[in-house]
């Protein structure tokens, strides 16, 4: 079976989204935990900045990126027309 | 059921579930209105286990099936929601229900390694791994690393690995099923270990993966409203906000100045708290004195004198015990035990360590609990030893704590870098996408699994600040002779879980006169907040669930590996629908059984275990997977040397670094914990990968074909792959 350029655009398409996203996960993740002691130096509503990410912010920001994922990868499925017949 | 259409089927369960958990919520009310007539606790424990097993059990009997597909991957119907409740409840198992908490009651900020762990994985799940598991549609993991790298030696260490790490973990979930069974009921721990895994085969038995995932969207409603009700009660007892997961904060200031006053030996509090943390201290000079004695006991080899003390003194305070005119016979079993425990000079030094360190940790400050990777303290110590020290001393002392300081950062990093990595590599969370409907639905159920797991997740942390602020606000200070209820009920019924001693005699309760086991928390929550029994029996329901669906969906994921990937693919791949599905409940009953007896026999260190399973799941599993998605010229070579490399790094760092094995710290590469062993394995597995596929040629057209046709969820003239 042969890809049309088409394809290979909403491939590159994922992959760019992958690696934004990942990005994301990354620093909320990684970049926080590294800077946790001086980020903590920060208090809103009585929580130090890195212990709520690690808490709850971070936690917060998964399920946000991975709605937006599938949220946006259903749409690209419809605009490149590779998306599955039947069901809704 | 099959003339039914998707929307029909999804309707029809959303009445089934939405009629389940208002029939859960007025069993609840009936029972507490039992309670109030007069109904005894143990009898509450013994309907709450009866009715919830005999409830899965039924959900099992009623999903029994003769289907291929529908007991390997329930028909592939399962909708988003419902299977992002049953991966829900499959991934928390006891650990989170009952252990997290009190993991971040204990450790406090370094404790978060385990809630962003365990929770950003599943953005791993979802951009690497979900969609595409979901349009190679088959049975498998190692159906995939078999189809996507040929040959079966992919697939053969694909099976070896999954059964290792699902096998250490479902021993952990058997054992804490065993725990909760045993204190729900008051029956023997053994016991308790079969009568759970007889609620974990009537589920997985009859109908397979189907009977799991109906179980365990059930085992989620109970698992979660069990969770959120005890905390929701708490916080508006203490701050009038019924959100816990915002009210906290203020809880948390609380708490922060309460620790700052108990360090502060200025102070009353902290005053008294010093005196008992200097009897701490004697303690632990007097162990470490023995330390030092035996030691050079062993040098000359007369080690066997002072064991021989030892003994002799513990069989004078047995003697005391069974002489006393009300005999505790608690107390003597323990005593009994320890007598049996001190098998040479090696076991005495390890009890003499044990103590040396226990002490030394009741003798030190609080921690404080937000903070992030504290040193330890050595600059803090140098000043109040000695207030004239000079600024090298200083200096030395400073460069110790920022030392100390990385070290905890690093470790924290790579085990939470291990849990995400695992958690996007542990076979029976990634089965589970193979069930839904299509890839657009198995995108969207990443999204609800996590949202699920969330909820009790970001829970966790408003629990253990809450209960923290009622032990540090309401109990240190308060008298011996009016200690609250619930704190003279855990003490009595497990030490381990509560100790409480009047060290300095001054009859009222320091905090470095408790010793809380982290698995209190939860358990001990309902009472706490003041409510009746019927939800301390809620509690432990819950914990069961966690622990049984975990453990469901593990061996499931064993008895599928060795019945389908094994038999089915290697031996016989001629053999009959009938013949493959009578051989996967043969072999799911032999490794329930197995599994039971090695929880039976109480192995130690389960914790670590658990842990392992996921730097090995992490090391074998991602890079194979990852890059057979996204790197084309991955290929068959590549994949065998990247797996081996990824679990044979891993296992040799566990065997060198882990006591358990005989290692020893020393060996540790930049003073790294076993546990995370994984943060090694992974680039040696990636590493492998490209190193074997580049030194052998490209995969076959055929196989390059199959990496497109799980990258687009439709193509025009697709080939096919999805098993039915």
């Amino acid at each position: 079976m042969q890809l049309s350029e088409r394809h290979h655009e909403y491939w590159r398409k994922n992959l760019r989204l992958t690696a934004v996203l990942l990005a994301i996960w990354f620093v909320v993740t990684f970049v926080v935990i590294y800077f946790a002691p001086q980020l903590n130096e920060i208090v809103v509503m009585g929580f130090p900045f890195a212990f709520y990410m690690g808490a709850q912010g971070a936690l917060i920001i998964y399920v946000l990126i991975i709605w937006f994922y599938a949220h946006r990868m259903n749409q690209l499925d419809k605009e490149f027309g590779v998306h599955e017949g039947d069901e809704e | 059921m099959s003339t039914q259409t998707q929307s029909q089927f999804f309707a029809q369960l959303k009445k089934y579930y939405s009629f389940y958990t208002g029939g859960f919520i007025a069993f609840v009310i009936v029972l507490a209105v039992l309670e109030q007539m007069g109904l005894p606790p143990k009898w509450i424990g013994y309907i709450f286990l009866g009715a919830t097993i005999a409830l899965y059990a039924g959900i099992g009997i009623m999903s029994k099936t003769a289907d291929v597909s529908e007991y390997y991957v329930a028909g592939r119907r399962v909708p988003a929601i419902f299977n992002g409740m049953a991966t829900g409840a499959d991934w928390m198992s006891a650990a989170s229900f009952i252990g997290m908490a009190g993991t971040l009651y204990l450790t406090g900020y370094d404790g978060l390694a385990f809630v962003m762990g365990w929770t950003g994985g599943y953005v791993l799940v979802a951009l690497f791994l979900a969609p595409y598991l979901r349009k190679f549609g088959q049975f498998t993991i190692p159906d995939f690393l078999g189809s996507r790298y040929g040959g079966n030696l992919p697939r053969t260490i694909g099976v070896v690995a999954a059964i290792i790490c699902s096998f250490v973990y479902v021993v952990a979930q058997i054992y804490g099923v065993g725990i909760i069974t045993a204190r729900l009921t008051g029956l023997e721990f053994q016991i308790g270990v079969f009568v759970g895994l007889a609620g974990i085969l009537v589920c997985s038995f009859l109908g397979g993966m189907r009977a799991v995932t109906w179980t365990q969207v059930a085992q989620y409603i109970i698992l979660i409203i069990a969770y959120m009700i005890p905390v929701v009660w708490l916080s508006v007892n203490h701050t009038g906000n019924p959100v816990p997961q915002i009210a906290y904060g203020q809880v948390l200031e609380q708490v922060t100045a309460k620790e700052k006053e108990l360090n502060d030996p200025t102070t009353t509090l902290g005053a008294a708290e010093a005196s008992v943390r200097a009897l701490h201290k004697e303690k632990q000079l007097a162990a470490e004195d023995k330390v030092k004695a035996l030691e050079a006991a062993i040098a000359a080899g007369s080690a066997d004198t002072l064991v021989g003390e030892a003994r002799a003194k513990l069989d004078t305070e047995l003697a005391e015990l069974n002489a006393a005119p009300e005999p505790d016979a608690k107390k003597i079993e323990a005593k009994q035990k320890e007598i049996a425990e001190l098998t040479g000079p090696d076991a005495l030094m390890a009890k003499l360590k044990k103590a040396a360190d226990g002490a030394k940790k009741a003798a030190g400050p609080v921690p404080a609990h937000a903070t992030a990777f504290s040193g330890k303290g050595a600059e803090a110590k140098l000043l109040k030893d000695n207030p004239n020290a000079t600024e090298a001393e200083i200096a030395a002392a400073k460069a110790e704590d920022e030392e100390a300081s990385n070290v905890k950062r690093r470790n924290f990093i790579a085990l939470v870098l291990c849990l995400m990595v695992g958690t996007a590599s542990l076979p029976h969370i990634l089965m589970r996408y193979y069930t839904t409907p299509s890839v657009r639905e198995a995108r969207k159920s990443v999204f609800w699994s996590l949202f699920f797991i969330f909820l009790l997740y970001f829970t966790a942390p408003a629990l253990a600040v809450l209960v923290k602020f009622e032990v540090y606000n309401n109990l240190v200070g308060s008298s011996f002779a009016s200690l609250p209820a619930w704190v003279a009920n855990w003490a009595a019924v497990d030490p381990t879980l509560m100790k409480i001693t009047d060290l300095n005699k001054d009859g009222l309760v320091q905090l470095a006169e408790m010793t809380i086991g982290g698995d209190l928390i939860v358990l001990a929550t309902p009472e706490i907040a003041g409510l009746p029994y019927v939800i301390s029996g809620m509690v432990a329901a819950g914990g069961l669930a966690a622990a049984l669906s975990t453990a469901d969906g593990l061996l499931l994921t064993i008895a599928n590996a060795l019945s389908h990937d094994v038999y089915y693919k290697m031996i016989d791949p001629k053999a009959s629908t009938v013949r493959r599905l009578a051989i996967s409940k043969g072999l799911l009953l032999v490794v329930a059984l197995l599994a039971a007896y090695t929880a039976s026999l109480k192995p130690g260190d389960i914790l670590f275990l658990v842990g392992a399973a996921f730097s090995l799941a992490a090391s074998a599993f991602f890079p194979a997977l990852v890059l057979g998605v996204f790197w084309k010229r991955a290929n068959y070579l590549g994949a065998v040397i990247g797996m081996l490399a990824g679990l044979i790094v891993c296992m040799y760092y566990m065997y060198t670094t882990y006591e358990f094995f005989g290692g020893v710290a020393a060996n540790e590469w930049f003073a790294i914990k076993p546990i995370a062993a994984g943060v090694f394995g992974m680039p040696a597995g990636f590493i492998g990968v490209i190193i074997g596929s580049l030194l052998s040629k490209a995969p076959s057209k055929e196989i390059q074909e199959l990496v497109d046709h799980v990258r687009y969820p439709s193509l025009e003239g697709d080939i096919k792959t999805q098993a039915t």
